[in-house]
């Protein structure tokens, strides 16, 4: 990968203080950057534990009738898989994200409450110790959705429940003070000249995320202290015989869970957004459009939550409300794909690592959309949900929104956050194995599904072809496995050999690429007036133009009449 | 070939229309799927990056991006008109035929709850399904006593008569459960202190497989349900045998229970 060595405006400082180093200095940091590592680092973590309890529940499922876990362990390994995936990895590796590039990317010196921005990030520690302390004891095991009879006292009597509840609460925590402060900042500390309409788009879902946080993490807060207080102290908010009901639960945890599926996802579309337009070199397409969607999906999002609901004992009004408001949501996701797809077109397009993450995650996304509508039909949803089909759904949903987006993220920013280049052939190979894992794992369990084998069972029956799908199934999880092991030495590797970035590898668009690789704490000594919603090409241009039209490293034209921006 | 993309269909009405919204919907998807699929593939290969290319500086049509969204717009609303159009079909029990069992006019049945969807006639054999860790019981009608009790129940295999249609009361008496045999239509959670209902029709003797769909439990996985149908003769016979064996057995356990009582002296086994 050539390096840009191109002029690029920068004032030196006159004085920095040293920077602070040794182990104290990052417990004690509020540097929004070096938090933003500690949340990526620790998510990585998490995501490996969570990674490595789904290759058990695939080897357990690998063969019919296998007894290699118990049934006991079996249902620990997906409440610990599910919780820690939504939990633990996705929703604070966006935080993670955020953390790092959001003030960067907006022209900011730090987030708006850095204190509470390192608050946020021990409570979510604190909470992940002491869910994952849990399997020295009992691990929960009433899976991620804890549907209440089964996850009260009497019927989960273990603390591995608690353990879960407390999770919720310390996680619910941190994201709630994160979104606040995500929201302060992007509200109040913007470039001079950063209008919402020139924001970039990942910040614009950041934006949304925070929103989304703010007004559901307080229902799922609410739900268990009551699951709490059921437990511990003799309430009867879920008995129906005394008055309670089990199906409020389910309405109280699917109203967070099912907008915790947009916090999961929305940000994922806006690293899209961002990258995308990068290796195209060309403008995003609907700039507006995008935009617009993202606050769509949101708002709608929490107009669906009983999609999740259909086989339950709910008035008919209910179901064709949800199954409406569920297509509606089709629209803005459509909207979105197209966009992506006509950015790509007439552009030249260079197959970066990041670019090729971004490609697969919208194929791989476009399926989890598809099969959604399937599920939003309700008479639909009655066969296949519960089934190997939502599995299947869920994974492609989340691995397209969500997790192939993140290591998009991960090849793109790597330079930016270690100065360091990540290999681009190893990035291939291992987006090659993810691609392919993905697929092979996942596209066949809309058939199990199908052939009628429930979610969340240890062992299934050698009936028909089960045998051989769940093998194909599992022989994916572990090619996917094998892809994410290579990212990881990747990152291992290139921390110490990759070539130096320089501050814009990319020749990207927005201004965490105007300041050094990696930043200094101060992030920018100027912050440069925006023009438009791709700062940086126009500070290229203006380059270009003082240095006499001169191209630059990697021979980008100058388009005649381009607009002149003083910096 | 199809089969390998759709659910198990076909043992009953709402099963088979399930099953061609099913089908209608996967054409309408698939065709979506290789035009979106194409096209971003198309776009990759098309516009990858050439010597002398230059990319397009185009920031967005608002044409186009009013078009895509109606078009998507359009797609759904056809699919919800669908839905609707097939929904009486599914939701709604069709009388039994003239082979059925013959049932008596079970009018109180109407009064159990507004949702629950009966035949044009009003005749359906209610059955109730009680879900429990880790097994489903089968309450039939015919209690002989005023309290509803004594009547005929069955665990695990649900037996049923051909050409009738069965309306299943579906409760729980511990945590949620899920009522799920893939060829009889959808499922249908069993929740504590609420109601359920569904239904199906079987038209030839056969047997079929499902089971628990939520988890509920170390024992999820071999919560098993089969629904065995037979001829309505072979069911009534086979209920007046049900009948005959329980009472059997719980004239053997009053007589154990008594034996016991007078071996460790009355009050000590209150209630065995």
């Amino acid at each position: 990968m050539a390096t840009y060595a191109a002029p690029i405006p920068q004032v030196s400082a006159h004085r920095v203080e040293r920077e602070e180093s040794g182990w104290t200095s990052w417990i004690t940091t509020t540097d929004h950057k070096r938090i933003g590592i500690m949340y990526m680092v620790l998510t990585f973590v998490f995501f490996c534990l969570g990674g490595v309890e789904a290759l058990m529940i695939r080897l357990q499922l690998g063969a019919p009738e296998n007894t290699l876990v118990t049934p006991t362990t079996y249902n620990q390994l997906f409440t610990m898989h599910g919780t820690t995936m939504v939990f633990l990895f996705v929703v604070p590796m966006m935080a993670g994200l955020a953390n790092y590039f959001l003030p960067l990317m907006i022209g900011a010196r730090d987030m708006a409450f850095p204190r509470l921005n390192a608050l946020s990030f021990w409570l979510l520690l604190a909470g992940g110790i002491v869910f994952y302390a849990s399997i020295f004891w009992n691990p929960p095991e009433a899976g991620w959705v804890s549907f209440v009879p089964l996850a009260n006292a009497t019927y989960s009597p273990s603390g591995g429940e608690d353990a879960w509840i407390y999770l919720i609460h310390l996680t619910g925590l941190s994201s709630l003070i994160g979104a606040v402060n995500f929201y302060v900042t992007i509200a109040n500390m913007r470039a001079r000249g950063m209008s919402w309409g020139r924001l970039p788009l990942f910040v614009w879902t950041i934006l949304t995320y925070s929103v989304l946080l703010i007004l559901a993490l307080p229902v799922v807060a609410a739900a268990v202290t009551m699951l709490l207080t059921e437990r511990h102290f003799g309430t009867h908010f879920f008995d129906p015989t005394e008055g309670g009901s089990p199906i409020l639960w389910q309405h109280l945890f699917w109203f967070f869970g099912h907008p915790e599926v947009y916090i999961m996802v929305l940000p994922g579309f806006g690293v899209i957004s961002e990258i995308l337009p990068v290796f195209a070199r060309k403008p995003i397409f609907g700039y507006k459009a995008i935009a617009a969607s993202t606050v769509a999906i949101a708002f709608l999002g929490f107009l669906t939550w009983a999609h999740h609901m259909f086989t339950a004992p709910i008035p008919e009004a209910i179901l064709v409300f949800v199954m409406l408001s569920s297509y509606l949501i089709a629209v803005p996701t459509g909207v979105k794909i197209l966009n992506w797809i006509a950015t790509l077109w007439r552009g030249t397009i260079e197959f970066t690592t990041p670019l090729l993450f971004c490609a697969g995650a919208i194929a791989i996304f476009l399926i989890g959309g598809i099969s959604g509508v399937f599920l939003a039909t309700f008479p639909i949803d009655w066969q296949v949900n519960e089934t190997y089909f939502v599995v299947a759904h869920l994974h492609f949903v989340l691995l397209g929104g969500a997790v192939m987006p993140i290591f998009a993220a991960i090849y793109f920013w790597f330079p930016k956050i270690t100065g360091r280049m990540l290999s681009e052939g190893v990035g291939r190979l291992s987006f090659a194995l993810i691609f392919i894992g993905v697929l092979t794992t996942f596209l066949i369990q809309h058939v199990i599904g199908m052939d009628g084998m429930p979610r969340r069972v240890y062992e299934y029956p050698d009936v028909g072809h089960l045998a051989l799908y769940n093998l194909i199934s599992t022989v994916g999880s572990f090619i996917l496995a094998t892809g994410v092991l290579v990212t990881i030495v990747n990152a291992w590797r290139s921390l110490k050999v990759g070539v130096i970035a320089g501050p814009d590898p990319w020749k990207a668009n927005t201004l965490e690429w105007f300041t050094s690789s990696p930043p200094a704490v101060n992030n920018f000594d100027v912050v440069p007036l925006v023009r438009s919603a791709e700062p940086m090409k126009d500070i290229r241009r203006e380059v270009e133009r003082r240095t006499a039209g001169v191209p630059s490293a990697g021979g980008a034209t100058v388009p005649a009449g381009a607009t002149q921006v003083g910096v | 070939m199809l089969a390998f993309f759709t659910p198990s269909s076909g043992a009953s009405p709402n099963a088979k229309e399930i099953d061609s919204l099913f089908k209608i919907t996967l054409v309408i998807a698939l065709v979506i799927f290789f035009a979106v699929e194409g096209g971003l593939i198309y776009a990759l290969i098309k516009f990858r990056k050439r010597k002398g290319a230059v990319p397009a500086q185009i920031h967005g049509n608002t044409r186009l991006e009013v078009g895509w969204t109606s078009a998507a717009a359009i797609i759904l609303v056809g699919l919800a008109v669908l839905t609707f159009a097939k929904l009486g079909s599914i939701q709604n029990p069709p009388n039994s035929s003239p082979g059925g069992a013959a049932l008596a006019d079970d009018n109180e049945l109407l009064s159990a709850s507004t949702e629950r969807k009966l035949p044009p006639n009003g005749k359906a054999l209610e059955i109730q399904v009680i879900g429990r860790q880790y097994i489903w019981q089968f309450v039939y009608p015919g209690a002989n006593e005023p309290d509803g009790l004594g009547a005929p129940y069955s665990y695990e295999e649900l037996v049923v008569p051909t050409q009738t249609t069965v309306s299943l009361n579906i409760v729980s008496e511990d945590v949620v459960h899920s009522w799920w045999v893939p060829a009889l239509g959808g499922k249908f959670q069993a929740v504590p202190g609420y109601h359920n209902y569904t239904w199906f029709k079987i038209e030839k003797p056969g047997i079929f497989r499902g089971q628990c769909a939520i988890l509920c439990g170390r024992g999820h996985a071999r919560m098993i349900a089969t629904v065995k149908a037979v001829p309505p003769a072979a069911f009534e016979a086979w209920l007046a045998n049900q009948k005959r064996l329980i009472a059997q057995a719980n004239a053997a356990a009053h007589l154990a229970r008594a034996k016991l009582s007078t071996q460790t002296g009355a009050g000590q086994v209150e209630n065995p």
